[in-house]
């Protein structure tokens, strides 16, 4: 009947690097979910294992890559990005995705995320946002909403947050989507179609930090997913103009972007690379 | 395919003759960022890379270059950036990535006066301390100083050879004078031309360890792709990959990450002598200072005063030992560099007192005039 | 079940069925998996687990439809549904 099997393996064990299961992460915390989202894109988009490597940087979401038995890259703070790239371009080959927190990608690293969109490098950037520096103990981050509470705006954060995937889509992303945990199916099929995209993929996933902004902001773990089930509005295609976090109006989530552009190496070849040269390649 | 090796003679700046000597060595991606006076490396390269099969890419600032640097060679490729001491400063905590991950890769810096953006177009030797110990923590690298543009074309090929053998960035530390010099370039057969690369992962999968040393201290290396499923992390990790937060694991790495370059000190450094086995007085020094030094040394000889010079053509391990061995041996040791004392530091340093060390220096903009170096040797010997 | 109209193949629909198992040590007790199970197939237990967590215990076990939620959302890979034998 139900009962636990001895040594039982979960489906996505083989994913895992099980030897340094159970992870870091807290209980209640969106990033394994998140994260197993994507070993399921992963696995069922039946890209060669072999050749797929994921990139992150600092922060809990960085962690991913060292859960992920696979060839996994944790590198500089912020540097996720730029780092991937020169991978892809050394080796166009390779499938990779770039899991990493919202902190690192666009505070740090923002620049070089907008930079790798306009150039449509085909990396696919799954950025966990959790509205705060979690790993640090919880500090403003550029995505904490307006008057939230965190350890550096005790008095309530006096800044506005960025508009993720409008900033994604301005800078020239092939692929935009944000989803939270609890659509963990959407979340899925989205990094799914973004790793399958030719150019460069961009999904957001809302997830709770219960012990950090959660603890300061009044929100348990599930609390932050019954906001999550009940102040969302799933609209595809929305105007990415309308996609700041407004927790009163709802919270927009869909896929926004999914178009057709050449990739970085696809104008690189074409415009750098002596044409004789890749006639006699394609010919090998 | 387009020509990898110019073989021939040439006239051609210290830049393009390293672009030239990284191409020949077998550098096949560079992600750069334009920056006085590197520009032409990266403008060189970017022509040349792709009629080889290479990449080059100007990424949005020095941070990024030196990244996509260390993904690609973490992808395999052999890969490298040049910059100037305002980048050098920006790139700093991906050397030390690059350090622990134990990454090779080629990092030059046509040194120009400093700090801040001092003068841009003037050269200096300003940055060799920063070769050593810019990033944060304790570690080691290897630097070389090219002093004409033909050296350039062979050390950056010996820069990449290094590189890949010691799993280690390798600096080559040149200079705006050398990098905007043009001189007589002569590039050999591309059969004369000596190319090491990284030692390869074998074995079975599941079983290897990326950072397991092999025999001469460096570990074979598993590049993305080729199935190893690896874990490359820059907090401390084990041999396995895995981040290990214990004093134990620290302690182990460490060992390993400057064991691999202090034991094999012999194979690494690398000087040169000229008129020293009389010398009484010893002139050190490097780059384009070097120049300055002969001249000094052989009009020096012709006044009948006994100098010698040391030239370094690795700066970084410094030749401890040879400077230990050699200072009770001289009435004086004279540095002769474009700063206000940097390797000078470490020839008091290794001197330890066993004989006086002078320092001929300047804080960039011009080179040293061999008069100046004279007068000290003039000054030098009397003591 | 009923329905407006009945359906041509009714008698071959099978709702499908699951078995869930739990691996009870890497459970962090955060309460995903009972909170969302469309069929109220799982609670917390009153063991603690090596971490002194309670990970959930399945108390409905033939009201289990296999739809996978659990282990989707479940953040620690501790939980995941196969499809029962037809029995």
């Amino acid at each position: 009947m139900n009962q636990p099997k001895k040594n039982p393996a979960h489906p996505l064990d083989g994913l895992l690097r099980i030897d340094r299961i159970p992870h870091i992460w807290c209980p209640g915390c969106g990033i394994g979910t998140a994260f197993s989202s994507c070993l399921l894109a992963i696995k069922e988009s039946g890209i060669d294992l072999q050749n797929t490597v994921m990139v992150s940087g600092i922060g809990c979401s960085g962690r991913g890559a060292g859960y992920v038995n696979l060839d996994s890259y944790h590198t500089t703070h912020g540097r996720a990005i730029p780092f991937a790239t020169g991978m892809k371009l050394a080796n166009p080959e390779l499938n990779v995705i770039v899991f990493s927190g919202d902190g690192d990608l666009f505070a740090i690293g923002g620049n070089h995320f907008i930079h790798a969109a306009r150039r449509n490098v085909d990396i696919t950037v799954v950025c966990v946002n959790n509205f705060n520096y979690g790993m640090t103990g919880g500090q403003v981050a550029a995505t904490t909403p307006h008057l939230s509470k965190t350890t550096t705006t005790p008095m309530g954060n006096p800044e506005a947050p960025f508009n993720l995937p409008l900033m994604a889509y301005a800078s020239g992303s092939s692929y935009v989507a944000r989803w939270t945990i609890l659509h963990a199916r959407d979340l899925m099929e989205s990094i799914e179609e973004g790793i399958l995209k030719r150019g460069f993929s961009f999904i957001e996933v809302l997830s709770p930090c219960p012990i950090n902004y959660g603890r300061r902001n009044k929100e348990k773990a599930l609390d932050t997913l019954k906001i999550y089930q009940e102040r969302t509005i799933i609209k595809n295609d929305a105007n990415p103009m309308e996609l700041d976090i407004d927790f009163d109006r709802g919270i927009i989530l869909g896929k926004f972007v999914d178009a057709e552009r050449p990739t970085c190496s696809d104008m690189y070849d074409k415009t750098c690379r002596p044409q004789d040269l890749l006639e006699e390649e394609k010919a090998a | 395919m387009g020509q990898a090796v110019l073989t021939g003679e040439h006239f051609m700046t210290g830049d393009v003759a390293c672009a030239e000597g990284a191409i020949a060595a077998g550098c096949r991606f560079f992600g750069g960022y334009p920056i006085t006076p590197a520009t032409e490396v990266a403008e060189q390269i970017s022509e040349r890379l792709p009629q080889v099969g290479g990449t080059f890419i100007q990424m949005e600032d020095e941070i990024a270059a030196l990244a996509s640097v260390v993904g690609a060679s973490c992808a395999g490729v052999k890969s490298m950036t040049a910059t100037s001491g305002p980048g050098f400063s920006l790139m700093m905590e991906n050397i030390g990535l690059a350090v622990c991950t134990e990454t090779p890769c080629v990092i030059v810096n046509v040194q120009r006066s400093g700090p801040s953006t001092g003068l841009p177009t003037q050269g200096a030797q300003g940055d060799m301390m920063q070769a050593r110990w810019g990033s944060h923590g304790h570690y080691e690298i290897i630097a070389m100083a090219p002093s004409s543009p033909q050296e350039i074309f062979y050390q950056t090929i010996t820069a990449f050879n290094l590189s890949e053998t010691y799993r280690v960035p390798v600096m080559v530390m040149t200079d705006e004078i050398i990098g905007h010099l043009s001189e007589r370039v002569v590039i050999p057969e591309e059969k004369a031309i000596k190319t090491v690369s990284r030692p390869r992962a074998k074995g079975r999968k599941d079983r290897f360890k990326p950072f397991q040393p092999g025999p001469n201290g460096v570990a074979p290396m598993a590049v993305a792709g080729e199935g190893y499923n690896i874990h490359v992390t820059g907090l401390t990790h084990d041999e396995k990959g895995y981040p290990v937060m214990t004093v134990e694991a620290q302690t182990e790495m460490m060992e390993r990450l400057v064991g691999k370059i202090r034991n094999n000190l012999s194979r690494i450094i690398q000087t040169e002598s000229y008129q020293m086995e009389d010398a009484e007085v010893v002139v050190i020094s490097y780059g384009v200072s070097s120049r300055t030094s002969m001249a000094a040394v052989e009009e020096a000889r012709r006044m009948g005063i006994k100098a010698g010079l040391l030239r370094l053509i690795t700066v970084w391990p410094f030749p401890e030992d040879l400077i230990r061995k050699l200072a009770p041996t001289v009435k004086a040791l004279v540095t002769v560099e474009l700063n206000l004392g940097q390797i000078h530091l470490e020839v008091e340093r290794c001197a330890a007192g066993r004989t006086p060390a002078y320092l001929v220096g300047h804080p960039g903009g011009t080179i040293i005039p061999p008069d100046q170096v004279i007068e000290t040797l003039k000054q030098a010997i009397q003591t | 079940m009923a329905f407006w109209r009945v359906p041509l193949d009714l008698d071959e629909i099978r709702t499908s069925r699951g078995i869930v198992h739990i691996l009870e040590n890497r459970c962090k007790g955060c309460g995903y998996c009972i909170e969302y199970c469309p069929k109220g197939v799982l609670q917390f237990s009153s063991k603690f687990n090596e971490k002194g967590y309670h990970p959930p215990v399945v108390v409905k076990p033939d009201d289990c439809v296999n739809c996978h939620f659990c282990e989707i959302i479940c953040p620690e890979f501790a939980i995941y549904s196969i499809e029962a034998p037809p029995s």
